[in-house]
């Protein structure tokens, strides 16, 4: 095994015939909590999904634990981008949770006339996992009548499930309300710290997940830049990454405002992509 | 055999009524192939529920209406007719490009327009070969009390060979269903289980639409999985339940018809409707 976990050399990522970004290098190590942050539509979900191996590298290098994307997903937990599951999805929660454990397997769960010794396992990692995000309480209403942050520690809960080495968050503070992005902030960051997960979130607004981050990945005008919030996110970097002056302001309570961001020029992208 | 069955006597006395319909071999046949088809459609209906499919399942549904009658006009078996046409609609549909394979938006003005060509050309068809009313009457609404041994066999092959292909692919089938992207990072196949899945659907609407009729294939297809996803969340429960409310909403519908002057589709359809809606109020009630 290789000593980091995610590394990009002059990567980059294509959507159709249109270039998303070029030239992104970085090395990600094993137990870092990384932010992906920029405005709609520079590219933050593709590049999750150059990670997992849904979209094929354009240029240059990226190897993911130590292999191309796609070869190792077994041990990536991945949660898409999403809205929500609608009021009518009549799955529980924890069914959700158990199709991240065993919902790629063929065939039907034999429930009492299988391996009594692998559903026993399975159930306590069931349990256990959902215990860790906090979610014993609802895991068993229907997961389209729960609130966005219950659906959200849910779907974290199948993300972990199989223990994996590296999680990849598509904007998981979305739709939340600010005590539950606090929340979730703290929860993503207590999981990388003591289990070693290495961490790659995407989000529009870093501060939530500030006090919690090693580095930040800043996507913008079709590169990239690396490195900790106190290097990445200031005036200057931030100006020459966009070729346009930016300034980086921090409140008298810590957070960091961005003013004069320019919105990227593909704004719909992010969103529509499939 | 309207006729026959009308003249029958409710005597309220369960076994008596259950001896004298079971003297008619056509009530026989007509149960065997029920039982078959609600099961088939209950299960397959569990997944298109889920995976809010009811519009494609429709369409496949309906265009067993011009197989039929293209069958009728070619001189050939019903049975191809019913066959090539709902497996082909069922490759259109998947052909329909999408995220996920999970119809909505535009999607369903594409798979409508599918359908509205299908029943005008199974208009065609009909009046093309002269077929008389009563003609298109059996084809939309089925002839559970005409059933021949032959067909249930031929029902019982087909829905098996269906249903063992779906248990295969049940598990990542109801992964992708729920969670397509998650899914397919975790290498299952979404876009192949959706094909494979409509195509499947295609096969058993085939094969249920010839006993139950174009329109009634839907209603097995549908109402008992939604009473079933209604009365429980839990996939182990509410796919059961889908199975065995079909099987007694069908057991029912056929006895009511023996015994009164109303049509079998007609009382499959209304219990099953009734079914959903108790269900309905019971779930808004806890």
């Amino acid at each position: 095994m290789t000593a980091s976990a995610l590394s990009f050399d002059g990567a980059g990522a294509d959507l159709g015939h249109k270039t998303i970004w070029r030239d992104l290098n970085a090395e990600i190590g094993r137990g870092e909590f990384v932010a992906v942050l920029g405005p709609n539509g520079v590219g933050k979900s593709t590049l999750i999904k150059v990670v997992v191996g849904l979209l094929p590298v354009a240029a240059g290098t990226v190897t993911v634990l130590g292999g191309p994307p796609g070869r190792h997903n077994r041990e990536i937990g991945y949660l898409p981008q999403r809205r929500s599951f609608d009021a009518t999805m009549r799955i529980r929660g924890i069914d959700v949770v158990r199709l991240g454990l065993d919902g790629d397997r063929w065939g039907i769960p034999l429930g009492p006339f299988g391996n009594r010794d692998r559903r026993r396992r399975a159930n306590a990692r069931i349990d256990d996992v959902i215990e860790l995000v906090g979610a014993a309480a609802f895991a068993t209403k229907p997961i389209g009548q729960m609130s966005g942050g219950e659906q959200q520690r849910l779907l974290i809960a199948q993300a972990l499930v199989r223990e994996p080495e590296l999680l990849l968050l598509d904007e998981p503070l979305d739709s939340l309300d600010l005590p539950n992005q606090a929340a979730i902030a703290e929860l993503v960051a207590s999981i990388s710290r003591e289990r070693g997960v290495t961490v790659l979130l995407v989000a529009h607004d870093v501060n939530p997940i500030l006090p919690y981050l090693d580095r930040v990945i800043y996507l913008g005008h079709g590169a990239g830049l690396i490195g900790s919030p106190e290097e990445v996110i200031t005036s200057e970097s931030l100006s020459d990454l966009y070729d346009t002056p930016i300034e980086v302001l921090r409140a008298s309570d810590g957070r960091l405002v961005v003013v004069g961001q320019p919105e990227a020029p593909s704004h719909h992208h992010d969103r529509h992509e499939h | 055999m309207h006729v026959i069955a009308s003249s029958a006597q409710l005597s309220w006395n369960v076994v008596d009524d259950v001896r004298q319909m079971f003297s008619f071999r056509f009530m026989v046949n007509a149960y065997r192939a029920g039982t078959i088809a609600a099961v088939v459609a209950a299960v397959f209906g569990w997944f298109m529920v889920l995976r809010r499919q009811t519009f494609a399942g429709h369409t496949l549904a309906v265009v067993g209406f011009p197989g039929a009658a293209a069958a009728v006009l070619a001189g050939v078996s019903v049975q191809y007719g019913l066959l090539v046409f709902c497996v082909v609609t069922a490759l259109a549909i998947a052909a329909i490009p999408s995220a996920s394979g999970i119809g909505y938006g535009e999607e369903t003005a594409l798979i409508g327009t599918l359908q509205a060509f299908a029943l005008a050309l199974g208009y065609l068809f009909h009046s093309l070969h002269g077929g008389s009313l009563d003609g298109v009457t059996s084809l939309l609404f089925g002839t559970l009390f005409g059933v021949t041994s032959t067909q249930v066999v031929i029902l019982l092959v087909v829905g098996a060979t269906a249903m063992v292909a779906l248990t295969v692919g049940a598990r990542p089938l109801l992964f992708a269903s729920i969670d397509a992207d998650v899914a397919a990072a975790r290498g299952v196949p979404t876009r192949g289980l959706a094909i494979g899945f409509l195509v499947l659907l295609g096969v058993a609407a085939a094969a249920v639409s010839q006993i139950t009729g174009s329109l009634l294939v839907f209603a097995l297809l549908v109402l008992p999985p939604a009473t079933a996803q209604r009365l429980s969340p839990r996939p182990s429960v509410s796919l059961p339940a889908s199975v065995a409310i079909g099987v007694v909403v069908t057991w029912l519908g056929l006895a009511a018809a023996f015994f009164s002057p109303y049509p079998s589709g007609f009382w499959i359809t209304t219990i099953a409707f009734a079914a959903y809606v108790v269900a309905v109020l019971a779930s808004r009630s806890r």
